[in-house]
């Protein structure tokens, strides 16, 4: 029987060297005349033991893991096709702690199978979702979406099944599903471990979307950062079209929906839905007014469903298990699982998907172990550069969209970033002013203008040029930016920089400038 | 990448390409993107072309040409080196990593060494949060760059 061995062809395990081991498994398979096979999945998430090598046996998949390319000879040398002891034996990769204890609903088959293989994608359960929606009229689509209380996983937690009821309404000779996978929050890489290890499963959800909206054309605006995610995406939807699951015939149905990637050119506020449209359309990414909804006049003033891709690739599972299966999950009116990724400066880095309701404690000090550095957390930044620093004194919080939001934070994309007690939250604030300065669309003044304005405030302050006054002063601007601006980058800017110098004002009121003596 | 293109050489191959995806609906972002791939940089005669072609105004065309950070005006170095400076991997470090690559190449961030080797550009994230700090050398991605890998790196592109 021939051996399989899977190395993730993920971007992060590449950037840990995955390439390097695949190529000396495959010579070390030449060299010794085995009967094994490499096979390239995506990753399990668990980035602090990428490359994470596995061998599939005739009973289970055996982990290895983090492996070098040096270390393929000793591996081979001890067994490992058997799944043999050896140093970076992890034992069944379905037994690792951070794994089991996950509930893997739209992550299921990330890392498990080969991300551009077909036969894996249906033996799998995939397309059954797919083949269910097919079977059921437009409006009942919707209305089980709708059920699952399914919420928007790009940030701002809209139910999806409302907007698709909106377009599925709207009439109109040509409408669009558009998926968000402008993924440029800091901390976040769920958008991109789906389209790289598992593309068929943002398919599948874009083609649903389009069946029951009406809409029989999608594209996928990925940044121009995952090259990677790109080529993936790329070839998957070339291979769907190929097997008749995309085309004028949807697997043989009277449904036709076609899509295509598209590619940003580095501008983070293209994230944002409005702005991104624009870009699709070939403008400068700037945010647009709303109303009118995108819902009703989105890409080319055409009925357009935006969605992120996560919020897609959650909805073959509900159409294949149901929405009562997928509301079963969670907390208050944050329904499912949501897949959390907890980065930064964390022991037990990695993607994990759970119900929600966690509290940011178990996820930082439990499950992510605390920081790698060793020393003590400081703060973790919820939702990306958006996002609010949250201090020890608030770690009972549950993740949860309402929970986050009485907290003055929001859970966004679901990334967390982990400090250490190193990290000075002046400048983290500082940061926040200067990232929305260089990012602004430059559409609405609070954002354009109060983001530089905010900077040097900010560094007024660590001069301790006046530092009351300036405090006052960076709040009343936070205020301004909160509440005049035309989309979250701007409107959001202020939760990280509020959260830095409510929770630590400490690194607000620097030691008194000693002035040098003449 | 072929500095010495003459005028009437970028209008012909950049015609090539506009022709090719001018059907697509929103073609202008891919369009610049294939621009790029051919040139190393959008040159300012192209524009008029693009312009012409998607029937839009120059204005419009330069508008959208700067408006992302991604299109260059001029061409980059041999290679391209990007430093990723969000808050994740700022929280291991990566201000000291952009301050050691400074200081090894000679250049800030936008600048090309003068042998025209490395360009240096700063990321707002690779996606690689949970093993930063991170870096992309052309389209290669490394992870958890400390100051030993990131002179393998500068090394390598150097050559």
């Amino acid at each position: 029987m021939t051996v399989t061995i899977f190395v993730p062809r993920d971007a992060a395990a590449l950037a840990l060297g995955a390439e390097k081991v695949a190529r000396a498994i495959a010579q070390e398979i030449a060299a010794r005349g085995l009967d094994a096979k490499v096979v390239r999945n995506g990753s399990r998430g668990m980035f602090w033991l990428e490359p994470l090598v596995e061998v599939r046996t005739e009973h289970e998949r055996i982990a290895y893991g983090p492996v070098k390319a040096g270390d393929v000879k000793g591996l081979f040398d001890a067994g490992f096709l058997e799944g043999a002891e050896h140093a970076l034996h992890l034992g069944p990769t379905k037994d690792i702690p951070f794994l089991r204890q996950q509930t893997r609903l739209t992550f299921s088959r990330c890392g498990v199978t080969d991300p551009l293989s077909l036969d894996d994608y249906r033996q799998y359960q995939g397309l059954k979702g797919l083949e269910n929606a097919i079977a059921m009229t437009q409006a009942q689509i919707v209305a089980q979406v709708t059920d699952s209380g399914l919420r928007g996983r790009g940030g701002a937690g809209f139910p999806t099944g409302i907007k698709w009821k909106t377009v599925m309404d709207a009439a109109g000779p040509q409408k669009y599903i558009v998926c968000n996978a402008d993924e440029g929050d800091s901390a976040t890489f769920a958008d991109r471990m789906i389209m790289e290890g598992d593309p068929f499963v943002l398919i599948e959800g874009m083609i649903i979307a389009g069946i029951a909206t009406g809409a029989t054309k999608g594209y996928v605006y990925t940044r121009s950062e995952y090259p990677h995610a790109i080529a993936t995406m790329t070839e998957a939807v070339e291979i769907a079209r190929a097997a008749g699951i995309l085309g004028a015939s949807v697997m043989g149905s009277a449904h036709a929906f076609d899509m295509e990637i598209r590619s940003g050119a580095g501008a983070y506020v293209c994230g944002e839905e409005t702005s991104l449209l624009n870009s699709l359309e070939g403008k400068r990414g700037i945010v647009r007014a709303k109303p009118p909804l995108p819902a009703l006049q989105g890409f080319l003033g055409r009925p357009t469903v935006v969605n992120n891709v996560i919020s897609l690739a959650s909805v073959p599972v509900i159409m294949d298990r149901g929405a009562e299966f997928y509301k079963n999950f969670g907390m208050g009116r944050s329904r499912g699982t949501i897949p959390i990724q907890i980065a930064g400066n964390v022991k037990y880095g990695g993607l994990y998907e759970t119900a929600f309701g966690l509290s940011l404690g178990e996820i930082v000090d439990h499950i992510g172990g605390g920081t790698a550095t060793g020393r003590p957390v400081r703060a973790v930044q919820v939702g990306g550069p958006l996002g609010a620093y949250f201090p020890r004194a608030l770690f009972d919080t549950p993740f949860d969209y309402e929970a986050f939001a009485a907290k003055d934070g929001l859970i966004g994309h679901a990334g967390i970033t982990v400090f250490d007690d190193s990290a000075d939250m002046l400048k983290q604030a500082r940061f926040a002013m200067e990232f929305c300065a260089i990012e602004s669309c430059g559409k609405c003044t609070p954002c354009r203008i109060g983001s530089t304005r905010g900077v040097e405030t900010a560094d007024k302050i660590a001069q301790g040029i006046e530092p009351e006054k300036n405090k006052a002063l960076l709040a009343d601007l936070c205020n301004t930016m909160k509440f005049g601006s035309l989309c979250a980058l701007g409107g959001f800017t202020p939760y990280p920089v509020m959260s830095a110098m409510n929770h630590f004002p400490e690194d607000f009121s620097p030691a008194p400038l000693i002035e040098a003596a003449e | 990448m072929n500095m010495r293109i003459s005028a009437g050489e970028f209008t012909e191959r950049s015609l090539q390409i506009i022709r090719d995806l001018k059907h697509l609906e929103g073609p202008m972002l891919p369009i610049l993107h294939a621009i790029q791939a051919e040139f190393g940089y959008v040159p300012e005669e192209v524009k008029p072309v693009i312009a012409s072609e998607l029937n839009l105004s120059r204005a419009e065309v330069h508008g959208v040409v700067t408006f992302y950070h991604e299109f260059r005006d001029h061409p980059a170095g041999r290679h391209v080196l990007k430093l990723c400076r969000a808050e994740a991997c700022q929280s291991m470090g990566s201000d000291r990593i952009a301050d050691r690559a400074r200081q090894l190449l000679g250049i800030d961030f936008h600048q090309t060494t003068l042998d025209g080797a490395v360009t240096l550009e700063a990321v707002y994230c690779l996606g690689l949060c949970a093993c930063a700090p991170a870096a992309m050398l052309d389209g290669e991605v490394f992870g958890r760059v400390d100051e030993h890998c990131l002179g393998d790196i500068v090394a390598e592109a150097r050559r």
